[in-house]
């Protein structure tokens, strides 16, 4: 029964997209639908067509909706679905090279290496010329790709075989250590408190399209990256030495997956704050309903990763308006016992061999 | 197709391994051997490019190991190690399809029909087809090792190396692996380069054996010069004894357990012998060494009971062996701990005796009757008819005998039985010569295997003697009897 209930679900990879497909774009209709104003799902239809074809006049339309579709929703919705997406595929990769379900940008200490990097950018009010408002991400994303390899050659200085645990661990332990840092950097610092603790507390209200044009080049870039290697991280899920084995050029493809992973990630921190557990919740959820073929994995990944968080978005500011929750409250709610039940889960596994 | 060339290294700065040089042929299957941390491993991570080496060249048809790129090297190496780990439940198919990562290339890398039919067919070839939707991680060990194979296998590589293939599987899928690789190193010409922890499957299915001694090379030959009683001894620091193979011509190798056995003085002689109507019975305490051929438990071979069992003359059954086995059932004997001989001679008549020798003895025990004597030199004159056994002969040894000392321990009794026959007389019926024994006489040897070592039993050693002497007298004596009850 189970098998084949299997089977029908790996030969239908078509389903598998259209049910993830469904998810986002319903998420998205309800995202700009529902707030203090409530949109009708059709005018939000008619305005985002007219918007990008031109086939309706918008002039028949209110032009309160269309201002609020188009001025505030539409980019919060788009700029939390980019979060999610590049969280989602973030984790999965981080997940798939490092053989560990438990991996995803937060609990690896890399969330808070590019918030180390964002608030940085901020107290020093620091702005390189040239690439200017890219000097946030950039730094983000230096730091989180700094990050990822502190914390990974000190999981391995602990033991060589890189239990999931010690990664795990050895991410905790970074966290809390940059923890501290921006903690510090907060408490020394004067007039820029309020813009960091606002960062710091993650949300993509009130950012605009500005924040898109930041996070898109990243998020392209990064997925291109790891949607090349799905093959690479199908071999190295089966571990390091079998994917040498198998013909995998591991040193070149862990670097470029791992600096993959930052990319996103750094991105994702550097516009929203730290928004725990996405990168968990998603894959692993993926994995479950449609296998773990990174081939299928990872654009899955982007999509329901992009539904959940423009979902999530959207009870953190409904759920007690008019005040908005941080959207980090709504993913740890559900991602921590998320993350829970999979080490219960393979403790369990282990247990009965 | 492979070659090693003074190769040295390990894993950090301390090289494992130490000036290692050999050659592998193409479809050969190349066996590594050598005790835990002699270096097995090292070297076949070396030979797949994990680990680097820090002095000598290896060569792969031709080119240096370092010159292939990951892909080229897996479209010729494949690797089936020991341990795999895997975090997700991919299914099976997905897991062995992995094999062909390195014969795709371009940007877009398609799954094209010939890497379909091959993933098949390999899935076929390794029994795990019936199962490719199942996911990994639901297998047994046995299972996923053989999933693995598939993998290694989809790589279609002209090198196979394996670390310890049968770790994982049992007996019946041990045999199965190796006779599959076997076959393909004959018929694909594929090269294998096995790590074995099990001498023995090694010594049955290699061509050749290197053998590793603390990062160095002790040997590299046939597996019959590789594996040597005294070699093995000193490498694995073991007692082993090494026999051969009883269906092929391979050397097998068997452990010597170190259990101190509180071995009682087992001492076989006259008190032990029970004669009843229809059977002789001796029954040890402990098994003994025995060579025989009896019906029951003939060969070499460790038994405890012994019975030599009277039968009509006109005894005639189409499954005499299965028919004795039951016999011995219902008398209480187990038929694999016994040696079981028939006869048609009356059992009354059986003459034994005991004689001391220095530091150890024999008891030997002859039933003997001449109705069909044979005069073996001319035997060709007679018929083959196979009766019951009339002249079946047990000898006691209580000593430790070698293999030659069995050997030589029977040619004595046969030439003491012949010359008894040639003076008493007896003639053989057809050819009207004197007789040498008759159509289907039995002997056993059997050895206490404790005390004193007895290394030859010729006519004229101390063994040989007694053996001699006894035989010769019983058979005397046996004959004697039964004629007299002819006669009556």
């Amino acid at each position: 029964m189970q098998r084949l209930s299997i089977r029908k679900l790996l030969n239908n990879k078509i389903a598998a997209y259209g049910i993830a497909g469904s998810f986002l774009i319903l998420s998205i209709l309800l995202g700009i639908s529902i707030g203090t104003v409530s949109v009708p799902i059709f005018t939000i239809i008619q305005i985002i067509l007219s918007k990008l074809f031109g086939w309706f006049s918008i002039e028949q339309i209110e032009p309160m909706f269309s201002s609020i579709v188009l001025n505030i929703r539409l980019p919060r919705v788009i700029l939390a679905g980019l979060v999610g997406a590049s969280l989602a595929i973030a984790g999965a990769a981080f997940q798939g090279l490092l053989r560990n379900p438990l991996a995803d940008p937060y609990t690896l200490g890399v969330s808070s290496g590019a918030s180390v990097g964002a608030v940085l950018t901020l107290f020093f009010n620091l702005s390189i010329p040239i690439i200017r408002s890219f000097t946030l991400p950039l730094l983000s994303i230096l730091f989180s790709w700094l990050t990822i390899f502190l914390v990974l050659s000190f999981a391995r200085k602990i033991e060589r075989s890189m239990r999931v645990e010690t990664i795990i661990l050895t991410g905790i332990i970074f966290s809390s250590f940059l923890g501290a840092i921006i903690s510090l950097m907060i408490a020394l610092t004067g007039d820029e408190l309020r813009q960091i603790i606002g960062w710091l507390l993650g949300s993509v209200s009130m950012r605009g399209w500005e924040y898109i044009k930041i996070i898109l080049p990243f998020f392209v870039l990064g997925s291109v990256i790891l949607i090349f290697n799905t093959k690479e991280l199908n071999a190295m899920s089966f571990g390091e030495e079998r994917a040498r084995h198998l013909g995998v050029n591991v040193q070149k493809r862990k670097l470029l997956i791992l600096t993959a992973g930052s990319i996103l990630t750094g991105a994702a921190v550097a516009v929203s704050g730290t928004i725990g557990f996405v990168g968990l919740v998603i894959p692993h959820l993926s994995r479950l309903l449609w296998g773990p073929d990174h081939r299928h994995l990872l654009p899955l990944s982007i999509i329901t990763g992009s539904g959940f968080l423009i979902l999530a978005d959207l009870i953190s500011r409904t759920i007690i308006s008019p005040t908005e929750l941080p959207i980090g409250v709504i993913t740890a709610l559900i991602g921590a016992p998320v993350f829970a039940l999979i080490l219960l889960q393979r403790k369990r596994m282990e247990r009965s061999g | 197709m492979l070659s090693v060339q003074h190769v040295s290294g390990g894993y950090t700065d301390v090289s494992v391994l130490k000036d290692i040089s050999f050659e592998v042929k193409t479809g050969e299957m190349f066996g590594i051997l050598g005790p835990n941390g002699s270096g097995k491993t090292t070297l076949l991570k070396m030979i797949s490019g994990i680990l680097p080496i820090s002095e000598g060249n290896i060569f792969i048809k031709g080119r240096r190991l370092l010159e292939f790129n990951s892909k080229q090297l897996a479209q010729i190496i494949a690797v089936l190690s020991q341990h795999s780990s895997q975090s997700f439940s991919y299914s099976v198919k997905e897991t062995v399809s992995l094999g062909r990562y390195a014969h795709q290339t371009g940007w877009f890398q398609t799954w094209g029909e010939n890497d379909e039919r091959i993933v098949q067919r390999v899935m076929q070839q390794t029994g795990v087809a019936a199962f490719q939707n199942k996911s990994i991680q639901e297998l047994s060990g046995g299972e996923k090792q053989r999933v693995f194979l598939a993998q290694a296998l989809a790589q279609e590589p002209e090198i196979l190396l394996l670390d310890e293939p049968t770790n994982h599987l049992d007996l019946s899928y041990q045999k199965e692996l190796l006779d599959l690789l076997k076959n393909w190193t004959t018929e694909t010409g594929l090269t294998v380069l096995s790590i074995f922890h099990d001498l023995n499957l090694a010594g049955l299915y290699c061509d050749r054996l290197l053998l590793l001694e603390n990062g160095a090379i002790n040997i590299n030959h046939i597996p019959n010069e590789v594996l040597r009683e005294e070699r093995i001894r000193d490498v694995y620091q073991t007692e082993i004894k090494k026999h051969p193979h009883p269906k092929v011509a391979a050397p097998q190798m068997v452990l010597l357990p170190k259990v101190k056995q509180d071995r009682k003085v087992n001492c076989i002689d006259e008190s032990m012998l029970c004669v009843y109507k229809e059977f002789i019975e001796l029954t040890s305490a402990l098994p003994l060494r025995t060579m025989s051929s009896g019906v029951i438990g003939s060969g070499t071979g460790w038994h405890q009971n012994f019975v030599n069992r009277h039968v009509d003359k006109d005894y005639n059954c189409s499954d005499h062996r299965k028919e004795m086995a039951d016999f011995l059932k219902v008398n209480g004997f187990e038929p694999s701990e016994t040696v079981g001989m028939m006869t048609a001679v009356i059992l009354d008549d059986v003459s034994y005796k005991h004689f001391e020798g220095e530091g150890f003895s024999i008891f030997v025990a002859v039933t003997a009757g001449v109705g069909n004597a044979v005069d073996s030199s001319k035997s060709e004159q007679h018929t083959f008819e196979p009766m019951p056994g009339t002249i079946n002969t047990w000898i006691f040894v209580n000593g430790e005998l070698t293999e030659e000392a069995f050997i030589q321990s029977i040619m004595t009794a046969t030439e003491a039985k012949a010359k008894a026959l040639h003076d008493l007389n007896v003639i053989d019926g057809v050819t009207g010569t004197v007789a040498t024994g008759t159509s289907t006489d039995s002997i056993l040897i059997a050895a206490t295997q404790t005390g004193k070592l007895l290394e030859y039993a010729g006519t004229i050693t101390p063994l040989g003697k007694l053996i001699g002497k006894a035989v010769y007298e019983c058979t005397t004596e046996g004959i004697q009897k039964s004629q007299k009850r002819k006669k009556v």
